[in-house]
């Protein structure tokens, strides 16, 4: 017994010695190590200040910005003067209005715009503050409620910018290290959200669910192996209701079932969808009919159908209510100015009040989406878009880019000044986007249209496309 | 930074929000000395050289005459020394004293130049102080703020180790008692009343880390009825308050359906002009009759309309500058266009205590980033010298090119930036600027034309002149002036122009409305007279605040108030006090500012009277003298000061 005790104090001894060495071994290791990393770093920088200055005095920067072609047709825009109507006045001449997202023709509408011009007698026109610091006025607070309850969530937030709604509400969730699954059909502010987000970005092709989920498999694979660092990645998957760039509309009750199997959140972006889908508006989820609780947020601009300015995202209080704290766009801007608030409540008052526009709407999208079909038959040029989506995209199937884009050009000016019709060609900044996108003319319908004038545009549209 | 406490948590997880959280290692009580660097820049040797004769100021300038004699043979160092002499002077005006703890020499010198300020004055307000002889300078120019050449420091007052230590004791029992009411609240003796996760979401990975949840539901909580009031009336000199009654310890609000009126120290309204009634009202109104709400397609689309169109040319005049563009919404013209100008091989310099909007911009630019110490010129032309001498770091190539990202007035901080000093650093180093006038523009200058004229720079030596029509105009939105050729890149290639919508009309004729009023268009001096009115109530107010012994930061001409009341309670004790108290004013407390360095903000407007000033001095001399919080060491410098409106 003696023994082991001497035993265990020679070994408990010779340890200790054994220990010491070897703590000052690492310790002059790691401080040799650290010090020539430092001094290599110091070493190779050090300049003298009279070498600094022959290096500024060398240096020539670039110039701020590119030299812009004088001719590009941005620069040359046509001034509208009169309201965005269905009939528009550009340069004193009226044209047919088949270029603007005011698909429930709410632009002009006497109703809303009283109650805006009230609310600069009551509000003024600017609220001189962000949400926090007295820029709440209680008409934010009653179009807050008022879209939780239209679209039957928890919570409504407001913000001031239909392109900061998207682009400050993904990053106030996603961070770095966390996966976002995403279409590549997703429009600009949804791209922009990705990027200020760091996240870990997984494209799958556009509305392709078997793409999505190799990709979802791929990742519960990596999550099994793992399993540590899965418990503290967050996973979402964030589509559009309708997609800006291409007039699809995303197969919700797929992603909703991939939300429950592969553990993903779904952000929806109904900017384009919001007031246009669903029986009563309510956008993608009414038009499947998922029960919009299992979408953990919806985003949306009050741009489009709305006809105002701002945007909002709608979800249980649990999630969006974080945004008040969190999101950038929230946080750090002006709140909505009060009458684009009061605007914005009455457009929605109206889609429960006059259920006819929206379904003049969605009929006169399908007939639009019918009757351009068969237009463009025999031509290079096609329709691109979900049969209910009041906005189509015409593109020209030419194997060379450059003269398509040119025959879409000539398509837009033709109709323009010759048949006195309104369309656009669908700009994008193409340096800037993730994925190649295919030049397009939007056509775009509203409520207010009558059969005789979509038959007229139409029929100017097929006369101008055999001659191109 | 306009977000106050709401700034959030979550930004931490951002480096350049993270640096900012780091902030307090600066304000520890002992000092993380870093290696001093063995170069020094030339302005450093320049300064130095200033402060030993700063006591004669016309010698000084004799030798600087004589120093040029001796380089005269090198045009480019004699050029390069003008630049210097007229940085290190500019330099000298603004010393702030962010970094150097004020000594009584200090103090001496603070007393000198109040004196020759208040002289200037009374000069001033007899109507004789443009033309004195002892300033025959061609330079010396009188406007309202005094002289040109002349201007307000800001001060940056320091308090004790003693108080600094005190703050971080309070911070800890603050967060010593969150986690226990966390734990009480997770074995179920307190009642939890946050919103919870969907049950059928409990496997997923947690939506908030738990560090932001703690603070949220802990801490702001306690705070959260001092912001995001809601109010019911036009948000001028005084403000209906929709009255709330929290019974759950702010998780929940009534309202009885009543309304207080108080009076609004807290909106941006900097010229009065958020009216209901009146030409900018009026217009607004018939602009919605003209052109409509909304424009429903993009600028690039369909979505030029005339009032834009107008008011982009009404800007560019206004500002002196060749075009201008704007946008709908005053944080996406930071976020959005400041990628538009740099890219990868470009290098931006950021002033520490730029705004959340303009450090986006900068992420989403993917260009490097470098923080210089706030408006230190000396930290900025270091910087600069390294960045152009060493190249990019990571690639070892010359940067392309190099942009300065400052704020005329820091919302948070109230200091102006030194502008003179940073066009000189700009044009020797060949570097391009931006300046942001959200607070500046419409409430500096004497004709409103922000910082620049209240340097009396020239507009066109910065390149990116940005400002928001939120604040000073009573409206919403940004624009971006410079030259043609900037602003025809930016129509070209800023995203806002393609993805999003144009403003809406109402909201641009109330800036082209109250511009032209600034501008003297209607016919009137009304315009004038709200930026002159601006002036007086700040200085007054500011310097009434430094008599009574509130530590004030930010020069003395900024509408921009912060007064800095240090501990975390002070927040809500404030808020509350002034509210009952009849006057709405903004606190501001980590993360939005310095975790030792709670703030209540006033935004100073033309629409106060200089009563109203009057009454909010009394209840902050009440309050403050309740609290204990008149920290200044320095109110004896302005006891016998005689302030007048």
């Amino acid at each position: 017994m003696l023994s082991s005790v001497v035993d265990s104090v020679g070994l408990w001894s010779t340890s200790l010695t054994y220990y010491i060495i070897h703590a000052i071994l690492v310790a002059s290791a790691t401080y040799w190590f650290v010090k020539r990393r430092d001094s290599a770093k110091q070493q190779s920088y050090k300049l003298t200040e009279k070498q600094k200055d022959e290096l500024i005095a060398e240096w020539e920067p670039a110039p701020l910005v590119p030299e812009t072609p004088l001719n590009h047709p941005v620069l040359h825009p046509k001034l509208a003067d009169s309201k965005m109507t269905k009939y528009v006045s550009i340069e004193g001449k009226e044209y047919l209005n088949m270029a603007s997202s005011n698909f429930l023709g709410f632009i002009g509408e006497k109703r809303i715009e009283e109650v805006a011009k009230k609310t600069i007698f009551k509000y003024g026109v600017g609220s001189c503050g962000p949400r926090g610091f007295y820029g709440t006025v209680d008409v934010h607070l009653d179009l807050e409620k008022q879209l939780a309850e239209f679209m039957g969530c928890e919570e409504a937030v407001l913000y001031s910018y239909g392109f900061a709604t998207v682009s400050s509400a993904i990053p106030a969730y996603a961070k770095r290290g966390d996966i976002i699954f995403v279409d590549k059909g997703v429009n600009f502010a949804i791209q922009t959200g990705l990027q200020a987000s760091r996240s870990r970005i997984e494209w799958f092709e556009h509305n392709d669910m078997e793409d999505l989920e190799r990709l979802l498999m791929a990742q519960a694979e990596k999550d099994r192996k793992d399993p540590k660092k899965a418990l503290t990645i967050r996973r979402f998957i964030v589509v559009e209701g309708l997609y800006a760039n291409t007039g699809d509309i995303c197969p919700l009750p797929k992603i909703v079932e991939f939300k429950w199997k592969y553990k993903a959140r779904v952000f929806i972006d109904e900017s384009w969808s919001f007031g246009v889908l669903g029986k009563s508006g309510r956008g993608i989820t009414e038009h499947y009919g998922v029960d919009v609780i299992d979408v953990d947020m919806i985003m949306a601009s009050l741009e489009n159908a709305v006809a105002s300015t701002g945007g909002f995202c709608v979800g249980r209080s649990y999630v969006v209510g974080h945004q008040r704290l969190s999101g950038l766009g929230y946080c750090f801007s002006a709140s909505l100015p009060p009458l684009l608030a009061t605007a914005a409540s009455e457009g929605i008052k109206m889609i429960d009040e006059e259920p006819g526009r929206l379904e003049r709407l969605q009929r006169l999208a399908r007939e639009a989406h019918e009757k351009l079909d068969k237009a463009l038959q025999g031509t290079k040029f096609v329709v691109r878009a979900a049969e209910v989506s009041p906005m189509k995209h015409i593109v020209c199937e030419d194997e060379d880019r450059g003269s398509g884009e040119s025959k879409l050009d000539s398509l837009v000016n033709t109709l323009f000044e010759k048949h006195k019709v309104m369309l656009t060609r669908a700009r994008y900044i193409e340096k800037d986007e993730k994925f190649p996108i295919q030049p397009s003319v939007r056509f775009m319908v509203q409520s207010e249209l009558t059969e005789d004038e979509l038959n007229r545009a139409i029929e100017a549209l097929r006369q101008v496309v055999c001659t191109l | 930074m306009e977000g106050g406490l709401e700034t959030e948590l979550s930004l931490l997880a951002s480096p350049a929000e993270r640096r900012t959280a780091f902030r307090i290692f600066h304000r520890l009580p002992f000092r993380l000395e870093t290696r001093k660097s063995p170069s020094k820049p030339l302005t450093d040797e320049l300064c130095n050289e200033e402060e030993h004769n700063k006591t004669a100021e016309t010698a000084d300038d004799e030798k600087f005459e004589a120093d040029d004699d001796d380089e005269s043979r090198n045009d480019q160092r004699k050029e390069e020394a003008q630049i210097n002499g007229q940085l290190v002077e500019r330099t000298d005006i603004l010393e702030c004293a962010w970094h150097r703890r004020q000594e009584e020499a200090d103090d001496a010198e603070l007393q000198a130049a109040l004196e020759s300020e208040e002289e200037q004055e009374r000069k001033v307000a007899l109507g004789t102080g443009s033309a004195s002889a002892s300033q025959a300078d061609l330079g010396e120019k009188i406007d309202i703020y005094g002289n040109v050449s002349k201007r307000a420091p800001n001060d940056f007052e320091h308090i004790s180790t003693f108080t600094l230590l005190s703050v971080y004791f309070s911070w800890m029992m603050l967060l010593l008692f969150a986690y226990l009411r966390e734990i009480l609240k997770r074995i179920g003796i307190e009642d939890d009343k946050s919103n919870k996760e969907r049950s059928e979401l409990k496997d997923f990975t947690p939506l908030f880390s738990d560090f932001e949840s703690l603070y949220q539901r802990n801490c702001y909580i306690r705070v959260r009825d001092v912001f995001e009031r809601p109010i019911a009336s036009v948000p001028g000199a005084t403000v209906d308050i929709i009255d709330r009654i929290s019974y759950d310890g702010n998780w929940t609000y009534v309202h009885p359906g009543s309304k207080t009126n108080v009076i609004n120290i807290g909106s941006y309204n900097y010229l009065g002009f958020a009216q209901s009634s009146g030409p900018c009202a009026n217009a607004a109104a018939e602009s919605i009759d003209r052109e409509g709400v909304a424009m429903c397609t993009t600028v690039h689309e369909r979505g030029r309309s005339v009032s834009q169109h107008r008011l982009e040319k009404l800007v560019a005049e206004f500002l002196g500058v060749e075009d201008a563009i704007c946008f709908s919404m005053g944080f996406a013209t930071n976020s959005m266009n400041a990628p538009c100008l740099v890219d990868k091989h470009s290098l931006i310099i950021s002033d520490q205590f730029n705004h959340a909007s303009l450090i986006l911009g900068c992420r989403l630019s993917g260009a490097s980033t470098k923080v210089f110490k706030h408006n230190d010129m000396k930290s900025l032309e270091k910087i600069l010298r390294d960045a152009i001498a060493y190249g990019n770091p990571k690639t070892h190539r010359p940067y392309k090119k190099i942009l300065i990202i400052v704020e005329g007035i820091y919302s948070m901080e109230g200091s102006i930036c030194n502008l003179p000093g940073i066009i000189a650093l700009k044009k020797k180093y060949k570097a391009y600027l931006y300046l942001d006038e959200a607070h500046s523009i419409g409430a500096m200058g004497k004709s409103g034309r922000g910082v620049v004229e209240y340097w009396g720079c020239n507009p066109k030596d910065v390149d990116i002149l940005m400002g928001t029509f939120t604040k000073s105009f009573g409206s919403s939105g940004g624009y971006i002036a410079g030259s043609k050729h900037v602003i025809n890149h930016l129509r070209v290639s800023s995203p806002t122009g393609y993805y999003s919508s144009p403003m809406s009309p109402p909201i641009a004729q109330q800036i082209y409305t109250s511009m032209s009023i600034i501008m003297g268009r209607d016919g009137t001096t009304d315009g004038a007279n709200r930026i002159e009115r601006l002036a007086r109530n700040s200085r007054y107010f500011r310097l009434k605040l430094k008599q009574m012994g509130f530590i004030v930061y930010g020069s003395d001409d900024s509408p921009v108030v912060p007064m800095i009341t240090y501990f975390p309670a002070m927040c809500g004790y404030y808020g509350r006090q002034m509210l009952a108290r009849g006057i709405a004013v903004v606190v501001v407390s980590f993360p939005a500012t310095d975790m030792t360095e709670g703030r209540v903000r006033f935004c100073i407007s033309a629409a106060h009277t200089k009563d109203m000033l009057d009454t909010i001095l009394h209840e902050l001399d009440v309050v403050g003298a309740n609290m204990n919080s008149k920290f200044s060491k320095r109110a004896h410098l302005y006891k016998d000061m005689k302030i007048e409106w």
